[in-house]
């Protein structure tokens, strides 16, 4: 006796299920099919191909009504299920009722819209079938108009690259570091960042929506930093939620979705549930390739035979026309996780395998997926790969050959890219010279003048002749920043500038880094380069910092931190002595210290009283004396003209002018300066980074001082006339610093390095330079130069000094 | 069985960032790495008791700020060639909210 089979559902995984069991058992049920939508089961996935209009809805049906007339299915589209009496086993409608004998549930999911105010407003859209499509074609339809995509996950870049294409200005909102975060890592969401962002998408990361607005319709979006986007669309795509209907009502068991055993079987053993809607052993699916296997366990188990879901690993792609991205498995790292990265920054290429116990468990792809299959099918089959480990990254067709060539970066860089700053020779003028006759390396620096000035382009020039010359060229061995890179420091300055590297996971996909966040050498080496190069446009990663640079106090060995306040030039008053006596006594400070800066040092400020100590300073007029920072110390001064009888000058006045200038900058290394008043030099002017000393006709400039692990006397910069010429001279000096010496190399190992000559000609005898460099210093200050306590006293970066949680509240049950 | 103790959102903690809870045992440090996996450790490097919660993360590691030994966020075992490890404790994430096992904030009372 032919039984009835309602469907509840017309969407792809009740129509493979359909599809399974009129193959398999064509003549065992009468079917009843119910869809919400007034349409027919169509290839929900494509619908991003149709919004950006390479497809049209005609080419993505699946199952059309002659489908439906020849295998028997009675079509109820645009008839919304409403409830189920599960004693009488009838289904209701609008229409009626419709008896059941096995009722099959397939209601999908529902798009999450998160809850601000303005949700609700016309014009406002979801993204999950033919008529949300539809509204966002309309909307591109009006020339000039604007949308914003909140959520840049798979669904939201996809609607996103299809309203561009339609030509709509489009920005994405996504609450995220970085884009598609369950599927890829940072490294592929810069990537794929860069490419929408060349197709002219704004992304807009670590965003998140506050409100939408509007009078009537859809004109802005308000997100919580308080920047307005002003849009004509919302197209909400933040997630879904699987879309239970009237399960729980009619007593189904029910959690986040409806819950179902191995056999798709819910807890009334006739009624079946699969797809989106289901929940499976506390997991909820929305990839298809799951919901197929569902399709075929629920049909089988319809038609009389027994079978079983057994989730296995899905992978993903990204449906955007030119962009390749292949996601699948576990990328996260662990314990006893390893990985294995590959990146080719001239072909926007990014690989990385995460093995497990010498196998494959996470793959991520951007760029070049073509082998993604081939991993996933390892991946699948939790193959041992340890043989083909050394070669495994390059895929199947790869066996043994020669290794990555690591000048890769270099060779890429276009003609006219400069590779010598101080001569102005480009990588072109160094290939013009070889083949000029130029055969060695000695050769082309004498023809082209290229890294035979300061010399941090040494590196660079060898690797553009190597690169040129070819076999005939052997490359001298040069030291990596670290285990991350074979890139040298000083390369990777020059590659920063040439290439116009502006974020950290920019420089590491550029030039090819062999982790996928770098160490805790590489970072802060990078974020200063990057803030030194790019101010103003560089964010600024404090997780890039070292704790003395990110919470702008000192560690001590006991985990608590030291406060020294800024005192200009060493000069201090009763009042901010008063303030600082205060703070100690309010705050329990135990030791206070005069430092060898001529500053007052605050030792055993527990963490969580910083920005409160801090606060309290403030109010006494006084700013971080920034004693953390590789940046500007303190410039320690006599009392010069004021008091001495030997003083020549007001070194004083001089020294309060100079920390005015320089306080708030970020340099290689910290960086200490004095003024004494005469040659007797009671500041000690002359073992400092800079030193002033005052004599009747002027000031002596010193550079390249040093009091610590190396004791050094300054080397002579130069002698100028007035206050104004020591300042510039100053500025220049730091700036040329700040844009040419590594990370952490005070300024006499730089001096040492480029050699006095060159800073001489650089700062002192080239007038036009020196004003460009204090220029450059000066503007780079507009940015930097703020007080850092202020900030966090009024709260900000609270989560540094506040505890996440206090459980000796609670765990004392 | 286990019996987790909600103890903020994922998002209390900035990426590559930690943060602490206090517990009448000490602190113990919640570190969140740049792909949202979240460890907890006792806040205290095995080598001279730096709080691990300032080091520099990376990858699933972090660097002591004292004396930069690196320490695995998951094993809580230094690294190279230092010896010395630290206690971890189990925690999740669900729905955005980081969850530690309760049993494990216990254990240092009952082993008394």
């Amino acid at each position: 006796m032919t039984q009835k089979l309602v469907v509840i559902g017309a969407g792809m995984a009740s129509g493979r299920a359909l599809e399974h069991l009129v193959e398999t058992a064509p003549d065992a049920y009468d079917i009843t099919l119910f869809g919400a939508e007034p349409r027919g089961n169509y290839n929900r996935i494509m619908l991003s191909p149709v919004l950006s209009g390479e497809k049209t809805y005609e080419e993505i049906v699946t199952h059309d009504a002659d489908w439906y007339a020849s295998n028997g299915v009675t079509c109820r589209f645009g008839e919304a299920v409403t409830g189920i009496d599960r004693g009488r086993k009838v289904v209701t409608t609008e229409a009626g009722e419709t008896a059941y004998d096995k009722l099959l549930i397939a209601t999908g999911s529902n798009p999450f819209i998160i809850p601000v105010p303005g949700k609700d407003l016309p014009g406002v859209i979801t993204y999950r079938d033919l008529d949300d499509t539809n509204a966002m074609i309309d909307a591109a339809a009006t020339p000039g108009a604007r949308a914003v995509v909140i959520g840049g996950g798979l669904l939201g870049l996809e609607a996103a690259a299809g309203l561009k294409l339609r030509g709509m200005d489009v920005t994405v909102v996504h609450l995220m570091g970085h884009l598609m975060e369950r599927q890829l890592d940072p490294a592929a969401g810069y990537l794929l960042q860069r490419e929408l962002e060349t197709r002219g998408i704004k992304v807009l990361c670590g965003a998140n929506t506050k409100e939408i607005r509007g009078d009537g319709k859809v004109e802005a979006v308000l997100l919580e930093d308080g920047r307005i986007i002003e849009t004509d669309i919302v197209v909400m795509a933040v997630g879904i939620r699987p879309n239970t209907a009237f399960a729980p009502e009619a007593g189904i068991a029910t959690g986040r979705g409806i819950q179902v055993d191995d056999t798709m079987r819910t807890d009334d053993p006739d009624i079946f549930a699969l797809g989106e809607c289901v929940e499976h052993r506390g997991m909820c699916y929305g990839l298809v390739a799951p919901l197929y296997d569902m399709a075929k366990v629920a049909a089988s188990n319809l038609a009389g035979s027994e079978a079983a879901f057994a989730p296995v690993e899905t992978s993903t792609k990204l449906k955007v026309t030119g962009v390749d991205l292949f996601s699948a498995g576990d990328f996260q790292e662990g314990e006893g996780r390893e990985e294995i990265v590959f990146r080719d920054a001239t072909r926007g290429v990014y690989k990385r395998l995460v093995l497990e116990d010498d196998r494959i468990i996470g793959v991520v792809m951007y760029g070049d997926t073509v082998d993604g299959s081939w991993f996933f099918g390892k991946l699948k089959a939790k193959e041992d790969i340890s043989d083909l480990r050394d070669t495994l990254i390059f895929g199947p067709n790869f066996a043994g050959g020669a290794p990555l060539d690591p000048m890769a970066a270099v060779a890429a860089l276009p003609d006219e890219a400069e590779i010598c700053g101080c001569n102005g020779v480009s990588k072109g003028q160094i290939i013009a010279a070889i083949t000029g006759g130029a055969t060695t390396l000695d050769a082309v620096k004498a023809l082209t003048k290229a890294s035979t000035s300061c010399g941090t382009c040494a590196g660079l020039t060898e690797q553009v002749v190597a690169a040129t010359l070819g076999d005939d060229f052997v490359l001298p061995e040069a030291a990596g920043m670290c285990k991350c890179t074979d890139h040298s420091h000083d390369d990777v300055r020059r590659l920063i500038k040439a290439k116009e590297l502006k974020s950290i996971p920019a420089v590491m996909q550029e030039l090819n880094w062999k982790t996928s966040c770098g160490c805790h050498v590489c970072r802060p080496a990078l974020n200063f380069y990057l803030v030194a190069d790019w101010p103003g446009e560089y964010q600024d990663d404090a997780q890039s910092r070292f704790i003395n640079e990110r919470v702008h106090a000192n560690i001590q060995k006991d985990g608590t931190y030291s406060v020294v306040p800024r005192m200009w030039g060493g000069i201090t008053t009763p009042d901010e002595l008063r303030a600082i006596a205060d703070v100690a006594d309010k705050y329990e400070i135990p030791t206070v210290k005069v430092t060898g800066g001529q500053r007052i040092d605050l030792l055993g400020v527990k963490k969580e009283d910083l920005p409160h100590v801090w606060g309290d300073l403030n109010a006494a007029g006084m700013v971080s004396g920034h004693a953390y920072a590789k940046g500007l110390r303190t410039v320690k001064t006599c009392v010069g003209t004021d008091f001495c009888r030997f003083g020549t000058q007001d070194s004083t006045g001089l020294g309060i002018k100079i920390e005015r200038l320089l306080w708030g900058s970020w340099t290689p290394h910290k960086v200490k300066l004095a003024v004494s008043g005469c040659p007797r030099n009671c500041a000690e002017a002359t073992c400092k980074d800079i030193g002033v000393v005052c004599v009747d006709s002027g000031y002596e400039i010193g550079v390249g001082g040093a009091a610590g692990m190396d004791v050094k006397e300054v080397e002579r910069l130069c002698k100028v006339e007035t206050e104004e010429e020591v300042l510039e001279v100053i500025a220049a000096f730091v700036q040329l610093y700040r844009e040419n010496a590594q990370y952490l190399h005070r300024p006499y190992k730089w001096i040492a390095k480029v050699g006095m000559e060159w800073i001489i000609e650089t700062v002192v005898e080239d007038l036009p330079r020196r004003k460009e460099l204090a220029a450059a210093f000066a503007l780079s200050q507009t940015f930097y130069q703020t007080d850092p306590w202020a900030e966090r006293a009024q709260g900000g970066q609270a989560h540094e000094f506040t505890p996440l949680a206090d459980l000796t509240q609670v765990a004392a049950e | 069985m286990s019996d987790f103790l909600d103890i903020g959102a994922l998002t209390d903690i900035p990426q590559r960032g930690a943060r602490l809870i206090k517990t009448h045992h000490g602190c113990i440090a919640v570190f969140r790495t740049a792909e949202d996996t979240v460890f907890a450790l006792d806040d205290a490097c095995p080598h001279k008791g730096g709080p691990l919660s300032q080091g520099i993360q990376h990858g699933s590691a972090v660097t002591c700020p004292l004396h930069n030994w690196v320490i695995d966020l998951n094993s809580g075992e230094a690294q190279g060639a230092d010896e010395g490890a630290v206690r971890t404790y189990a925690v999740k994430v669900e729905d955005g909210r980081i969850l530690i096992d309760r049993a494990g904030l216990a254990a240092p009372m009952a082993a008394e």
